[in-house]
């Protein structure tokens, strides 16, 4: 082999593992990416029942009600909508009402989240920044930024 | 008063660090060696600066003094000692701080250890080095000054956040930090490279045991930030493809491949320009990591303070060096000749194949990281990347090299034969298989992906046991001569082994945990029991109970393995005093088979209790295999070839021929 063709080789499988790797990671990224949405903004783009995403917000206060078993029933809030959720399973130990969580899962035909999973994650002071974000839409951010 | 001398002596730290930069870059432009020979005092100075200034802020911890802002914020007079003291580094200023000490110590170290450099080399290496630490030292001067004072004095402390008050946190800091900056190393040799226009085969020789070293501290730094995750936050995984994983694993993977690419280099003077650039974007990586971690653009349990002038200062500075080292590869790469012609089959061959699999797959974790950044900043649509985008990019990437590593260390440099190779790893594939087999009767629900997984492991492990067994001659030679021939193997041929072997075994943990897990969640009352995995826990309701600076409440689980009692879980659920936050503790049964995974939830009506019981198989081998690769490491850095082997030069040979090697 000349090293011109040795050269040739080289770069033939570079772009072979690099095209794959296009191919792979757009197509990742056109199914497995999750949209982020606070209650006013399910309202206003009028997501439908199926569609995967996360909702995020204030657990509003007095709507954490517990089920059969592990099943738990809450309201998540943006302070001007708000959205039921269901979850089946271990709340993390810094949901309480008033914190800010992030529930994952899909908007069941009644208009009910059904969440398969619940981050409250890291400390006390934490709030996803996301919820940060949409509560300072909403005029009701009561945090400071810096420390 | 030891805070002020801290704050002076990091200030000072500053001054040596800029004249460490300054001076004998300038020196060696005008060739004038009284000026180069200024690098070398001044990096062991800065870092003894920088040992005062963290030794002052560690005393203040240990004494709990209040005064200084940073320890008010981040410590409290009852934790225990150990935590005490990695509070030091358990918040922003403090982390910065050792940041700068490991840099600083590194440079130091071939300050006094790297004599038997080329000079223009050492001085263009600590001048490099000496520059990236004044970046971070008026970072840290300007934004993050740790020995802030307070008043009036404050009583007691805030305290750490719980979740960082754990054994493997206490370390897991240091030892990231030791690989991420000891990348550093690498990175001012690259640059002093290309400022001194001179690459040969002896940089490499003295570039990988830095590099080697580097890289095993961040294996083991997030083998324990994994395992920490594991237990500690009770969601039972070990691997979250969170942004701030990726962000200690893309420079892992970076480095991973440098390691690869410098051994080319040193054995057959090939892929300079490569290596080269790759040893620029592995430290770009671990500065991209410190600024995704550090700035708040994330927002993680790292995430400390958020403050956006701080985030800007770092997004400054890697701007800074990742730019300016790419412009000065750009326009000084060309400069390097390149060597050393080779097959595409041959050892070159395989490693360049891992090296373009493993920077392919890196770039696919980092285009998942920094994806949802960027799309936020120009749409302003928040998304998440979450595990299924990792899996089904970064997995396919990972295969094909999984399949292919055993194979290379069997190809001989130049021109390689596959037959032979393939030959000589007949009977791995036969255990590989004979294990498949194996996998696929004992799970005969499957899924069939998991066992081929299960025969990948074995593959690799058996491949990693055949190359030494190839190269000792066993059973094809006396037993004598396969001994001699043992004792005589150059210590790096048994680190490669072991550390493709730690892959192998790290790929049966994470297959075995992936698909073969079992995950209960239930509502258990006292006296009613659950079957998980063969093991039958019997709820013996709670009890209170108290540690030095927390109360918590310990759930009581018999576990019963086939009629037989084996032991008592108590996973528990705390809740600490300072700051108020509560926490849960898993309780776990560990075996080789794998580990029951307990966690105590709420309260429920009735006096029932959540509970999740998990039963994770061969999930220890994960770790495990992490460790193998440390040692393995270790093993080929104990090599006398990487000791001794740079040439060294004559103790009164003239100049001259010295800049001749």
């Amino acid at each position: 082999m000349t090293r011109k063709q040795r050269r040739g080789v080289l770069i033939g499988v570079c772009l072979a593992v690099l095209g794959v790797a296009v191919g792979l990671v757009l197509l990742a990224l056109d199914d497995s990416i999750v949209f982020f949405y606070s209650p006013s903004d399910v309202a206003e783009k009028q997501i439908g029942p199926g569609q995967r995403f996360r909702l995020g917000g204030l657990v509003e206060e007095g709507t954490v009600k517990r089920g059969q078993g592990t099943f738990v029933e809450f309201a998540i809030t943006d302070t001007a909508k708000s959205i039921s959720v269901t979850y089946t399973g271990l709340l993390p130990d810094l949901f309480r009402e008033g914190q800010g969580v992030i529930t994952e899962g899909k908007l069941g035909s009644n208009g009910v989240f059904v969440a398969d999973n619940v981050l409250a994650k890291h400390d006390e002071n934490y709030m996803p920044p996301e919820v940060a974000e949409s509560l300072k839409k909403q005029g009701v951010w009561r945090g400071n930024d810096k420390k | 008063m030891i805070s002020e001398t801290g704050h002076f002596a990091l200030i000072l730290a500053l001054g040596t660090a800029i004249v460490q930069t300054i001076l004998p870059l300038w020196g060696y432009y005008r060739r004038d060696h009284t000026l180069m020979r200024v690098a070398m005092p001044s990096s062991v100075a800065q870092c003894m600066l920088l040992l005062v200034a963290f030794g002052a802020l560690t005393v203040a911890y240990v004494t709990s003094d209040f005064s200084v802002e940073n320890v008010w914020q981040n410590s409290h007079s009852a934790k225990p000692m150990l935590y005490k003291i990695s509070g030091v580094w358990g918040n922003h200023e403090g982390s910065m701080l050792l940041w700068v000490l490991i840099l600083a110590a590194f440079g130091a170290s071939v300050a006094l250890f790297g004599g038997n450099l080329p000079r223009d080399l050492r001085t263009c290496v600590l001048s490099v080095q000496g520059s990236v630490g004044a970046a971070f030292l008026l970072f840290i001067v300007a934004t993050s000054n740790p020995f802030l004072r307070l008043d009036p004095i404050p009583l007691d402390g805030k305290g750490l956040n719980p979740i960082l008050q754990d054994p493997a946190l206490a370390f897991h800091p240091p030892f990231l930090y030791a690989g991420y900056v000891g990348f550093s190393l690498a990175f001012s040799f690259a640059i002093a490279a290309l400022i001194t226009g001179r690459i040969d085969a002896a940089w490499a020789r003295w570039v990988r045991p830095w590099t080697l070293a580097a890289w095993m501290c961040l294996t083991l730094g997030v083998a324990m930030g994994s395992w920490w995750a594991y237990y500690e936050l009770g969601w039972g995984g070990w691997w979250f493809w969170d942004p701030v994983e990726n962000a200690s694993f893309m420079p892992w993977l970076a480095g991973t491949a440098l390691l690869h690419s410098a051994s080319v280099m040193e054995k057959r003077d090939a892929l300079k320009v490569w290596t080269l650039l790759l040893a620029i974007l592995t430290f770009s990586l671990s500065l991209m990591g410190t600024f995704l971690v550090r700035s708040g653009v994330l927002t993680s349990v790292h995430a400390f303070a958020v403050d956006p002038a701080r985030g800007i200062f770092i997004l400054g500075i890697m701007t800074f060096f990742v730019g300016g080292a790419l412009a000065l590869f750009a326009s000084r790469a060309k400069l390097l000749r390149q060597g050393g012609i080779f097959a595409p089959i041959s050892r070159e061959g395989s490693l360049v194949l891992n090296n373009l699999l493993l920077t392919t797959a890196c770039a696919a974790v980092f285009i998942g990281t920094l994806y949802p950044l960027a799309l936020e900043a120009v749409t302003g649509d928040k998304i998440s990347v979450g595990p299924p985008y990792f899996d089904a990019t970064f997995g396919p990437l990972m295969i094909p090299l999984l399949l292919v590593l055993p194979l290379g260390p069997f190809l001989a440099w130049k021109r390689g034969d596959i037959l032979g190779a393939l030959q000589r790893l007949a009977f791995a594939a036969a255990l590989a298989l004979l294990a498949t087999l194996a996998a696929a009767a004992i799970f005969a629900r499957g899924p069939w992906l998991a066992t081929l997984g299960i025969g990948l492991g074995v593959w690799l492990i058996a491949g990693a046991i055949s190359e030494i067994a190839f190269r000792i001659k066993l059973l094809r030679a006396p037993a004598e001569e396969s001994w001699r021939r043992l004792c005589n193997l150059p210590r790096s041929a048994f680190g490669t082994a072991i550390a493709h072997a730690g892959v192998g075994v790290m790929v049966l943990g994470i297959i075995g945990t992936t698909a073969w897990r079992h995950e209960e969640i239930l509502a258990m009352k006292p006296g009613e029991k659950a079957d998980v995995a063969g093991y039958t826990l019997e709820f013996g309701g709670v009890a209170p109970g108290r540690g030095p600076n927390y109360t918590e409440v310990i759930g009581v689980f018999k576990v019963t393995r086939a009629g037989v009692e084996t032991v008592t879980l108590h996973p528990s659920k705390r809740l600490y005093t300072a700051p108020p936050q509560p926490t849960s503790e898993a309780g776990i049964l560990a075996s080789w088979g794998g580990d029951l995974y307990t966690v105590l939830g709420d309260e429920l009506e009735g006096g029932a209790f959540s509970v999740r019981i998990y039963f994770h198989p061969l999930v220890r081998l994960i770790w495990i295999g992490a460790i193998f690769m440390f040692l393995g490491g270790l093993m080929s850095l104990m090599d006398r070839r990487l000791r001794v082997g740079a040439p060294k030069r004559a103790r009164k040979a003239p100049a001259g021929a010295a800049a001749a090697e």
